[in-house]
């Protein structure tokens, strides 16, 4: 389907006023916003994280895929939500509490809206009440906690504990990452996950949420 | 600003001059070719014919330094790209010649065969910051007499870029000739577009040999440069001291300028050397120490103050496997070279007194050159005042990861490794496979050679090469070559 191709084409050039009108034009040509959203929005963010993964790409050209992206959603959201078409999941972001370092987690977070993920960021210093009960009320399906502090870093544990202890253990997944975070300490504290960097954040949080 | 290294300054460097041709003038040089004894005399250098001196009076290194190119540009083969030699641009090339190769997780090299050079020159064709292919490796599956002349031709049948070469005897040269004006079409298209630098070599203390001096005037007569490669030794076959070397290698290099603006004025030639800090424990040469760069580096300052582009051999390694010495002596070695501006470094690749040649250390060096080049570059402001706007958008946007003045900025002025240098974080390496250098390095050796194409090399070019050197192989009793590049 030539247009999608282009409107791929369009978010891996991280062109976004392109990627707005093509969407537009898809929309126009009465195209699924579904097919649309998988086919263009998605398929050329797919095309560019493949890309960054290998260093073909560096990360300012993810970011303004991102936002040609994003260009493509604004005109697409409407409709989606209309259509009742759910987003790839709800992922709640945050620095956990005592942490002020947040550049890291925002890049995840910019990482996963560009991969179609409906991102809340809480921000730094989250407390872990809030992060939990942020995502009971959002539905959320997975809670992504960044730290760069070793001082911080049982915050957390803590935000595991919680959830478990609040029944939703099973239904919120957790994934970590940061500086001084490691896979040995995500098992330590019984988190589902730990991402190594951005990229691999995306990565993980589709599989924890059985989309990869 | 681009930033200049310097070991002597102006006074210190005309003083070696001045007893470098003090050398030349009463010490004289010993060559072993009665021609060039000829040549000498004939332009009023007094000759010694029993000891084979010459003696080159002060008019005469002054002659040959006012018809010595100051610059000139070397072509690839296709003829579209030139580098030009002068100033203080550099160009690294891979050391030569090595008579052992080592293979990955090796812990002894072996003898090469004619399929290292063919990976060799597949390899180098696709670094990025070697500029040059040197014929690096000497193949030890054909006869030893043309293992010089194999090896361009290897060189000029598997790729493009310009090669840094030598003859092993006066014979060779002929045909090493011949192959270049075959893929230049005629003899005055090669001195138009030079293609290849010939290493001709001085013998320490203050001697030519037949072979070398011969090399040199048949160079200057068909137009390819001439790099002189004077090899002082310090404390055994030149003065222990820094500037007594340089002395030396001053007055050797001088007598290679003299031979060759005599056999053709306005001959192009690099003012090179690989002069060595000799080890009195092991009785070895070594290219990684300390002040065997201190020489090349001085030798550069005195070659560009009589205004040649210079060469050295430099950014190599004394250790025997791809170890940290290998990094740590070749990066010393670049660097240093690369901000002297050091025109044509001889080095990547080598290990082992110049004599074992590691195809993953010649892609780690790749990377060496990198960042080297990337030093030399120096700090130049980049649209970067005012500075306040710029702040105004980080604190507006949080980030510059996709501000215009990064976008623009990045690439100048970032120089990104490839994946022989290890930048992940700690897990994103653990999940990459753990893996070593020297598996990097070999794992991107693998991908190149994998990824190599062949030049677009017309087929009667192609032809006439085979025709050459098959020619050339029969002389010696040899009816097939290992390889004719198909």
């Amino acid at each position: 389907m030539p247009p999608l191709t282009d409107l791929a084409d369009a978010v891996i050039r991280g062109d976004h006023p392109q990627a707005g009108a093509l969407t537009r034009e898809a929309i126009r040509l009465a195209i699924e916003p579904k097919t649309i959203l998988d086919d263009g929005l998605i398929a050329g963010m797919t095309v560019v994280g493949d890309r960054f993964r290998v260093h073909e790409i560096f990360l300012p050209d993810v970011l303004l895929a991102a936002k040609a992206m994003y260009a493509g959603m604004d005109e697409l959201r409407p409709l989606l939500i209309r259509d009742g078409v759910p987003s790839l999941g709800k992922i709640v972001i945050g620095s956990v509490k005592g942490d002020l370092h947040d550049i890291g987690k925002n890049l995840v977070g910019i990482m996963l809206k560009g991969a179609g993920f409906d991102v809340i960021d809480l921000g730094h210093d989250v407390a872990p009440e809030a992060m939990v009960r942020t995502a009971k009320e959002q539905g959320a399906a997975v809670i992504g906690m960044s730290a760069l502090l070793t001082t911080t870093m049982p915050v957390m544990g803590e935000v595991v504990s919680r959830l478990k202890a609040e029944g939703m253990g099973g239904t919120v997944r957790t994934v970590v990452g940061g500086a001084p975070v490691s896979e040995a300490f995500a098992r330590e504290i019984g988190a589902d996950a730990y991402a190594f960097d951005a990229g691999n954040a995306v990565d993980v949080v589709k599989t924890l949420v059985g989309r990869r | 600003m681009r930033p200049v290294l310097r070991f002597l300054g102006d006074d210190l460097v005309a003083r070696i001059v001045a007893e470098a041709r003090a050398v030349l003038r009463e010490v004289g040089v010993e060559i072993h070719n009665p021609g060039v004894l000829a040549l000498l005399a004939d332009h009023g250098a007094h000759v010694e014919a029993a000891t084979r001196r010459a003696f080159l009076p002060d008019a005469l290194i002054d002659a040959a330094l006012r018809t010595a190119p100051h610059a000139f540009s070397l072509w690839d083969a296709p003829g579209r790209t030139a580098h030009e030699l002068a100033g203080y641009n550099v160009h690294f090339t891979p050391g030569s010649a090595a008579i052992r190769v080592l293979d990955h997780g090796a812990s002894a090299s072996r003898a090469p065969l004619t399929s290292d050079v063919v990976a060799y020159t597949k390899v180098v064709a696709q670094l990025g910051n070697i500029a040059f292919q040197s014929t690096a490796i000497v193949p030890g599956d054909v006869h030893r007499n043309i293992a010089d002349s194999y090896r361009l031709f290897l060189a000029l049948l598997h790729g493009e870029k310009p090669v840094v070469t030598g003859a092993f005897t006066v014979d060779a040269f002929a045909v090493m000739r011949d192959l270049q004006i075959a893929v230049r079409g005629s003899a005055e298209a090669l001195r138009a577009k030079p293609l290849t630098i010939f290493s001709c070599c001085p013998t320490a203390p203050l001697k030519w040999s037949d072979v070398t001096s011969q090399n040199v005037v048949d160079c200057a007569r068909a137009g390819i440069p001439v790099e002189y490669v004077s090899m002082p030794l310090t404390g055994f076959v030149s003065p222990v001291t820094v500037v007594g070397a340089l002395v030396e290698h001053t007055a050797e290099t001088l007598s290679g300028v003299v031979i060759s603006q005599l056999a053709c004025p306005g001959a192009p030639a690099l003012w090179g050397g690989s002069p060595a800090s000799f080890d009195i424990r092991y009785e070895t040469t070594p290219m990684g120490a300390t002040e065997t760069m201190l020489i090349d580096c001085g030798a550069n300052e005195i070659g560009k103050s009589l205004g040649l582009p210079t060469q050295a051999y430099m950014g190599l390694s004394d250790a025997k496997l791809l170890d940290a010495q290998a990094g740590l002596e070749t990066a010393s070695g670049a660097l240093l070279a690369a901000l002297s501006g050091i025109n044509s470094v001889s080095g990547p690749g080598m290990l082992d007194f110049e004599s074992s040649f590691s195809l993953e250390k010649l892609v780690l060096d790749n990377e060496i050159c990198g960042l080297a080049l990337r030093a030399a570059r120096g700090i130049e402001p980049r649209e970067d005042f005012p500075a306040v706007p710029r702040f105004q958008e980080l604190l507006r946007e949080k980030h510059l990861l996709i501000a215009d003045h990064t976008r623009k900025h990045l690439k100048a002025e970032h120089y990104f490794p490839g994946p022989t240098i290890d930048r992940a974080n700690r897990s994103r390496w653990a999940a990459e496979g753990s893996r070593t250098l020297g598996e990097r390095a070999h794992a991107e050796v693998e991908r190149l050679l994998a990824a190599w194409r062949p030049p677009a090399l017309a087929g009667e070019v192609r032809a006439e090469l085979v025709r050459l050197m098959r020619a050339e192989a029969q002389r010696f009793g040899m009816d097939a070559l290992p390889d004719e590049g198909r």
